[in-house]
């Protein structure tokens, strides 16, 4: 027994260290071990990010070198302040006080010091630098701007947060990364992919060479540079023409889907989301819940399309064989639905298809709708098919375009009038949803959606994805859905009746003062009514001004919307700044420069404090000679950090 | 008699487990200390560099150990034990101490540390004194006595400190066991070591409470024929709570906070998950550090020279003590268990070889070897992969240390020598 005891102990503790070992070695062991390993620490090589052109390879977005002078409190010795602060060209009070911030923030971290010199005076302090321990230069790079306008289309990057970590291995702490708009939508290709070098460490972290002789070390790979669909001067244009509205504006080049301008009013310069000053600056834009100028009015604004959405009606009742363009309906200045008269401005009279149109007659319209659904053996499948109509022209979907943000709009069918009136053909009819008729009912679009329905009007029957990416690394995108023309519902041959009647809005109709000479127009103007709740008391402001318009009408090259909250009018602030834009991208020069005066001048300012003055008010003024001129002083630029 | 001869007698797989442990271990101090300035193996400026000369040393003085006639040991034990006291004793006026412990003499070109020949003395006058003829075991005073010869090194190296070292000594009171000390003895010694991590980790009350209840059970089980001395029972139960109890006031009062926070760290016993990070990161971090990089090596390691926790050095002490991690990191499971193996092999041959003796000194000698050897492995790879505390110990022929080194050989020949004689002695 004794002489086995001994041999059995070696056995059992021989099985033990291997049992133990296996845990360790074999269980616990995880492949990530490089990632985790203290002995390695990985220095990344951050490529450039790539450049943003517009369709005409203007630069819109570049990037900076700043240079940083940063601190590390712990790491400084005595130094000569006095020539310190004269290279900085900063106080010695303030050297004291930043001094005393970053030793707060942590007296081992890094902390900025003197943000983004100038390249004059890194050069002079470079020199210089060894002598001051504790301080070092750190080379950044920003993007900049080299246009003040599309904030909302190119977005803006900053640093990677706790959620991002999460959802994507490839950041780390400190990067950057695209937030909305382009910057997000390509972030991937805009980036490019950073270079990694893993160094060996001591334990007192001090680095002792590459490590396995930098066999696992990558190089960085370039961001490709991108052009847009977006033409700058167009865009930059429609921002000024903008100014001191509300609303969005988008243009589309019928033929290929491109966006071509895509403007939010309010706005903001996107330089004022760079570096240092970006978050004071975002808290401000972002709360400012009144204007709210970070929400892209151009493609989130979802509202009631009004008067061009009479268009569509137009060619949906031609489809279905509910009129003809002779097909005629007595205005008496208004019509009758049940025993209660609705008004319309067309000034009365016998319609058909074309002056229905141009003079946009409710009461033409609302018959038309009648008839469409008079064609159909219930008012479900009416219902239905004018809502699969409707839809082929984009509206009520997200339209699968590669803007980062948008709303989908929405189309009503006969599911929702199902739900709130009831199931079956008495409880609810063309006349209950009469509404529709006039693009006032339960149809809601946003101005890219408008845009896109005018462009499919151009195109006699099709469009084109919208979208904004037109060429990376200098080629043309090859996205097949992008190529691809969405054929709508209606024929071909129903298009030009109603074309016609929007060249006639130009010569003889609601927007016959805005025609531009050498340019032949379609257009429709929209004056669509509109509510909020003031102390939870539904009330009407004055009406949004709608117009979509293309041109030229044979060989349509830009197809607009622009949507201006309480502009009145469709013809009014709608119809100028339309007029002046396709002016402005067609012939390059503004011939009207009146119209153009006119709209930089007037301010809708009034309108907009009107439900926020808790005095009575007045809506829908005819003379708009009282609109505010433009103010000293741009809007939103005076308490912002430059 | 030939040299040729003790050529062809002495047992080839000893020396070759000997030899592939010492080749192991050296590859992997080369490792450990490597850095990238190109120096010459055998650079002597540098640690491995040195391990290598003392490896060649060690040889060298194989060939005089196998030449020297087999008597010599044995005849010279009492000699070499009281030398090797007086060099310990030497100590408190001319030691040298390097990182707090006086265990060395300078030699100039080298420091000598006298514990690791004492180890070889005592083992060889342990054997000496229970082969005696006059000696027998069964008698109280011939045990005190045998006590004696592993205390009083013992005794002599703890005030250096060396705690680790004075353990080995007790590691030989196993040849005791197996020359005829009732195993009993051991088993109270284990219950003492089992009552004390227990009372450490559950406390003195649930200790009572746990043994009154197996009493108990047992006494409801028994058969009825079977007598149980109440009595006695009754006293051990009480003898045993006391002990508890002293443990724990041992424990508070007489341990160190570092001792203490090793075994909170060993047993887990600090709950507080935050203060128990604080204590691996503080008295921890040679564990934490060393595990870690065991378990970074995973199955197949890093590859030699890849070691990247070796290389940053994140291991304190790694040449010597904890020379097996980097084993771990760079050959992985596979070169941890080929070692373990290894040192299980040596261990179970050497266990066979005693039992083959046919004379007493020889066979007790080998035991004693065993025992040395064995100590050193489980202490140092226990304490390595975490499952013993820490305690400063080398781990035999792998271990930076020209002392250790030369005296592990030594230890290990001198019974190979004997081994090799064992068939002349019946003549």
């Amino acid at each position: 027994m004794k002489k086995l005891l001994l041999s059995s102990i070696i056995v059992i503790i021989g099985i033990t260290f291997i049992g133990r070992l296996s845990y360790l070695q074999i269980f616990s062991f995880s492949p990530d071990q490089v990632l985790e390993d203290p002995a390695i620490k990985r220095v990344y090589d951050y490529p450039e990010r790539g450049y943003i052109y517009d369709r005409n390879d203007k630069l819109l977005v570049g990037n900076d070198p700043a240079y940083d002078v940063m601190v590390i409190p712990r790491e400084v010795r005595e130094l000569d302040t006095l020539e310190f602060c004269g290279l900085l060209k900063i106080t010695k009070k303030k050297f004291k006080k930043e001094l005393r911030k970053a030793r707060i923030y942590s007296p081992r971290l890094p902390s900025v010091f003197v943000p983004q010199l100038s390249k004059q005076d890194y050069a002079q302090l470079q020199e210089k630098m060894r002598h001051y321990e504790g301080f070092y230069i750190q080379k950044r790079s920003l993007r900049y701007y080299d246009t003040n306008s599309a904030a909302n289309v190119l977005g803006y990057i900053s640093e990677v947060n706790e959620r991002d970590l999460a959802k994507n291995p490839y950041y780390v702490q400190g990067e950057l990364t695209g937030r909305t708009g382009v910057e997000k939508q390509y972030e991937d290709v805009l980036r490019g992919r950073k270079g990694v070098q893993y160094i060996q460490k001591d334990r007192y972290n001090r680095d002792i060479g590459k490590y396995k002789n930098g066999i696992l070390d990558t190089l960085p790979e370039q961001g490709y540079e991108i052009n847009i669909t977006i033409d700058k001067d167009l865009q930059e244009y429609g921002e000024l023409l903008m100014h001191g509205k509300w609303g969005g504006i988008v243009a589309i080049e019928p033929s290929s889907g491109e966006i071509l301008s895509m403007i939010s009013g309010p706005t903001y310069d996107p330089s004022l989301l760079v570096g240092r000053k970006r978050s004071a600056n975002y808290s401000k834009l972002h709360y400012d819940t009144i204007s709210k100028p970070t929400f892209d009015r151009s493609i989130s604004f979802e509202k009631s399309p009004g008067s061009p959405f009479k268009a569509i009606n137009a060619l949906i009742a031609l489809q279905v064989g509910a009129i003809t363009p002779a097909t005629t309906f007595t205005c008496s200045h208004g019509f009758f639905i049940g025993r209660s008269k609705k008004g319309c401005h067309c000034g009365g009279g016998i319609r058909n298809l074309n002056s229905g149109i141009y003079e946009s007659c409710n009461a033409y319209f609302v018959g038309a709708y009648k008839k469409i659904f008079e064609q159909f053996p219930s008012n479900s499948e009416a219902m239905d098919a004018w809502e699969k109509h409707v839809r082929s022209f984009g509206l009520g979907s997200y339209l699968g375009s590669d803007l980062y943000t948008g709303r989908r709009g929405s189309v009503p069918s006969s599911e929702l009038y199902n739900k709130w009136y009831g199931e079956g053909d008495k409880r609810w009819s063309a006349t209950t949803t009469y509404s529709n008729a006039i693009g006032q009912g339960e149809v809601n679009v946003t101005p890219l959606q408008l845009a896109n329905m005018t462009a499919a009007i151009a195109n006699r029957g099709y469009f084109f994805t919208p979208h904004i990416l037109k060429k990376i690394d200098g080629k043309e995108i090859d996205i097949p859905d992008f190529v691809e023309a969405k054929h709508t519902t209606i024929d071909k041959r129903h298009f030009e009746p109603v074309i016609q009647g929007m060249a006639d809005v130009y010569h003889k109709g609601t927007a016959k003062y805005l025609q531009i000479p050498g340019i032949e127009i379609a257009g429709k103007t929209g004056t669509v009514e509109n509510y909020i709740k003031i102390d939870s008391v539904r009330t009407q402001l004055t009406d949004n001004s709608v117009f979509v318009a293309f041109a030229p009408v044979d060989n349509p090259k830009i197809a607009i919307a622009v949507y201006i909250q309480n502009g009145y009018y469709g013809s009014r602030y709608a119809g100028h700044i339309a007029s002046l834009m396709i002016e402005k991208y067609l012939k390059g020069e503004i011939t009207r420069t009146d119209l153009e005066k006119r709209m930089l001048e007037r301010t809708l300012d009034r309108e907009y404090a009107k439900p926020y003055s808790g005095k009575e008010f007045k809506i829908n003024e005819y003379d708009w000679s009282q609109d505010a001129l433009k103010p000293e002083k741009a809007y939103l630029t005076d308490d912002l950090i430059r | 008699m030939s040299g040729k001869s003790v050529l062809k007698r002495i047992d080839w797989l000893s020396v070759l487990f000997y030899l592939l442990l010492v080749t192991i271990g050296w590859v992997n101090i080369y490792s450990s200390t490597f850095t990238e300035n190109g120096a010459s193996i055998f650079d002597f400026g540098t640690l491995h560099g040195k391990q290598l000369f003392f490896i060649i040393v060690s040889f060298a003085s194989v060939i005089i150990l196998l030449a020297l006639e087999a008597s010599f040991y044995e005849r010279f034990s009492s000699v070499f034990y009281i030398v090797s006291m007086l060099s310990l004793l030497g100590l408190f006026v001319f030691g040298k101490t390097i990182s707090g412990a006086t265990s060395w003499y300078d030699l100039g070109f080298f420091n000598l540390q006298p514990a690791e020949f004492a180890k070889v003395a005592t083992a060889l006058a342990l054997a000496k004194y229970l082969s005696d003829i006059q000696t027998d075991i069964k008698r109280t005073k011939d045990q005190l006595f045998a006590f004696v010869i592993i205390l009083i090194p013992a005794i002599l190296i703890i005030p250096q400190p060396d705690p680790g070292s004075a353990l080995v000594f007790f590691a030989l009171s196993f040849v005791i066991f197996r020359e005829g000390l009732p195993v009993y003895y051991l088993g109270i010694a284990l219950f003492a070591v089992l009552i004390f991590v227990t009372t450490l980790m559950f406390g003195t009350i649930w200790i009572a409470i746990a043994l009154t209840l197996i009493i108990l059970v047992f006494l409801l089980l028994k058969k009825k024929k079977f007598k149980v001395p109440i009595f006695p029972l009754a006293t051990a139960l009480i003898v045993t709570i006391l002990f508890s109890l002293s443990v724990n006031f041992v424990f508070e009062n007489v341990f160190e906070q570092r001792h203490r926070d090793r075994f909170s760290l060993w047993l887990r016993l600090e709950k507080d998950p935050e203060k128990l990070e604080q204590i691996q990161k503080t008295i921890g971090y040679n564990s934490y550090q060393s595990e870690k990089a065991i378990e970074s090596g995973g199955f197949f390691g890093k590859g030699f020279l890849e070691g990247t926790r070796t290389k940053g050095n994140f291991v304190p002490e790694q040449h010597s003590d904890y020379i097996f991690t980097t084993v771990g990191e760079e050959w992985g499971f596979i070169g941890t268990v080929t070692v373990v193996l290894l040192f299980t092999l040596l261990l179970l041959r050497l266990v066979f070889l005693a039992e083959r003796q046919k004379n007493a000194f020889s066979r007790m000698y080998g035991y004693g070897v065993i025992s040395i050897l064995f100590v050193h492995y489980f202490i140092n790879i226990g304490m390595v992969i975490g499952i013993l505390p820490t305690i400063g110990i080398p781990l035999p022929l792998f271990s930076y240390g020209g002392s250790g080194m030369l005296f592990f050989t030594m230890l290990l020949f001198v019974f190979i020598k004997l081994d090799a004689n064992r068939l002349k002695e019946g003549i």
